[in-house]
């Protein structure tokens, strides 16, 4: 047998075993309460991220002067806010900056922190020592405080401010995968990979990164609720979603100026925020427990 | 010990080190000429010139970091281009009121984290358990903007009881002082709450299925000693230095909450100054947060080692 056709089949068998570990792992996820009422209501948000514009019969960013601050009823379920627009509309279209941020944040966070962490964990010397100090140093800017600066540095937008927060979020996945890497590259299986002369770069790939991928889903899991909190922050200071585009953050901004006047200003949005946070914990609160080898 | 303490010092070196270079290049992702930011309105060649030699900017990038980092090293953060004062002394000016409303949090964070996760790993699979749990799950996804807005609509707007903004320093009057700040200190550290929570019930039921445990049980100790007594003062230790490390948490959140309640701290400072594009105070604010929490993270890490016999040697 040639070295390509045995590494294929390893790679297949590795598939599979981690085909049945991910059913396992599914079948343990939804036996866990809280984990399923997250999927649940995440899908829900998605379904009206997705459907906006058939679901609210308002333009969230039409406004009207004849409807300053109108009370909820039964034409504006949620109320409108200070320049007339319906905050029901406002609060599902935000969903959408909200949900995207977090989920393109992390994305960044991973694109950049996995490779990072896997170089350094498994090349070790100097380069994990470079990496391993740049990582401590991003860290010791507390991740708000880095992602303002980082986004007032590179100017207030939507797309920068899920760069800032993907960036912050970065060093997060450096340590992470570097742990894992370290633990696992010494497991016999990588050792025999080694032996049987595969590239290092294949070890990386085909034989540790699919036994750190749990761990990876659990936080990456938990960083979107940190990341959709953080846009929401960014927003509420001006340095998200622009307006008039919604997004919940700013408009919790606008709320507080008239919380004497129009107290359901800032109810909505907040509520929403902390609805899929809440979500985004559970599922991986449970994502952890039915991952976790410890507990099989 | 000594060894540890070595090498833990050595390591804070080229942290130190990247931490600065990060801030440093934070300037140079600013779009354009940075003299022609730092100039604003002022359009006049000759002005700007000035501007480029006063701030080094007709230096190469490092010589520039060379002379910020001999300016930081003594003390010089450069100063506010907004209200022409030095950047050290507007953090020294703003630095303790932030101490204050984080001091204040965590006292909140450990009064009601601690017991919390101690009654509910000792009374595991109970409705404790499951209220203490919901509260961390609470405490974890707010976001303390939001809760700030609502204490404010109950307390101040509906129940009149607190005032809504502002800060009184504590030597001036503390009772209005306490009254200002009860708000944002527990907005801060409800989040940290809730982590210290978590942290307690797992290192709780840890030590609750050990063997001194269960010697002291077999001891005929009555289990309120055992739990106070034996269990408690082992669970504890990594919490109290995990509490210091929870500093990044609460800077982060005194961003926020300083802006809701209009408390002239560092948050605020930082907010400000990105607004009015005040970068020498952006760059000194972050400076200063990331040196605070490596020295805390140093101390803790030494502390742990103090109060955990086994490490000591």
């Amino acid at each position: 047998m040639t070295d390509a056709a045995l590494g294929t089949s390893a790679s297949l068998a590795a598939a599979e075993t981690l085909e049945s570990s991910a059913r396992r792992a599914w079948r343990r996820l939804m036996k866990r309460r809280g984990a399923v009422l997250g999927l649940t209501v995440i899908a829900l948000f998605v379904l009206l991220t997705v459907f906006a514009p058939l679901i609210v019969p308002y333009d969230p960013v039409a406004t009207s002067w004849s409807l300053v601050r109108k009370a909820p009823s039964m034409q504006h379920w949620f109320g409108t806010d200070e320049l007339g627009r319906d905050v029901l509309a406002r609060v599902v279209f935000g969903a959408r900056a909200s949900l995207l941020a977090g989920v393109i944040s992390v994305g960044i966070a991973l694109a950049v922190g996995v490779p990072l962490g896997l170089l350094a964990g498994y090349r070790g010397g100097f380069i994990d020592a470079l990496i391993s100090r740049v990582t401590d140093a991003m860290l010791a800017c507390p991740f708000l405080i880095l992602a303002i600066a980082l986004a007032a540095f590179l100017g207030p937008s939507l797309g920068n401010a899920m760069i800032a927060i993907g960036v912050s979020a970065t060093p997060i996945f450096i340590r992470l995968t570097r742990g894992q890497v370290m633990s696992v590259k010494v497991e016999d299986y990588v050792e025999a990979a080694r032996a049987m002369g595969n590239p290092r770069w294949r070890i990386a790939l085909v034989h540790i990164l699919p036994n750190i991928l749990p761990a990876l889903l659990v936080q990456a899991t938990l960083s979107i609720a940190a990341a959709i909190i953080a846009e929401a922050a960014l927003s509420f200071l001006g340095l998200g979603q622009q307006p008039p585009a919604p997004s919940w953050g700013s408009m919790l901004n606008a709320a507080q100026r008239f919380l004497t006047t129009a107290p359901w200003m800032a109810v909505w949005p907040g509520l929403a925020i902390f609805l899929v946070v809440l979500s985004f914990n559970l599922v991986g609160d449970g994502l952890r427990d039915a991952l976790d080898p410890k507990a099989r | 010990m000594l060894n540890f303490l070595a090498k833990r010092l050595a390591q804070l070196i080229p942290t130190l080190f990247f931490v600065s270079l990060l801030i440093f290049s934070l300037q140079h992702l600013l779009p354009g000429d940075p003299a022609l930011v730092m100039a604003g309105e002022e359009r006049d060649p000759a002005v700007i010139e000035q501007i480029r030699q006063q701030y080094h900017l007709d230096q190469p990038i490092p010589v520039q970091y060379a002379y910020w980092v001999k300016g930081v090293l003594m003390g010089d953060f450069g100063e506010s281009l907004r209200n022409k004062m030095p950047v050290s002394s507007l953090i020294a000016q703003k630095l303790p009121v932030t101490m204050q409303i984080a001091g204040m949090a965590i006292v909140v964070a450990f009064l009601i984290g601690i017991p919390a996760g101690i009654i509910s790993a000792v009374k595991m699979g109970t409705a404790w358990d499951y209220g203490a749990n919901l509260f961390a799950l609470w405490g974890i996804s707010t976001p303390n903007f939001w809760l700030g807005i609502m204490l404010i609509f109950l307390f101040s707007v509906e129940l009149g009881w607190l005032p809504a903004s502002g800060y009184v320093p504590l030597s001036e009057n503390w009772r209005a002082s306490l009254a200002a700040s009860v708000m944002p200190a527990f907005v801060l550290g409800n989040a940290i709450a809730a982590i210290l929570m978590r942290h307690t019930r797992s290192a709780m039921l840890q030590v609750l299925e050990s063997d001194y445990v269960r010697t002291a049980r077999a001891k005929g100790l009555s289990e309120r000693t055992v739990i106070l007594k034996h269990a408690m003062r082992n669970a504890l230790t990594p919490i109290i230095t995990l509490g210091a490390l929870e500093l990044g948490t609460l800077l982060s959140g005194a961003v926020l909450t300083e802006q809701i309640f209009s408390i002239p701290g560092f948050g605020k400072l930082i907010v400000d100054a990105v607004f009015n594009r005040d970068y020498a105070v952006v760059q000194g604010v972050v400076l200063t947060t990331a040196t605070i929490y490596i020295t805390l993270n140093l101390i803790a890490d030494i502390a742990y080692i103090l109060v955990n016999p086994r490490l000591r040697g």
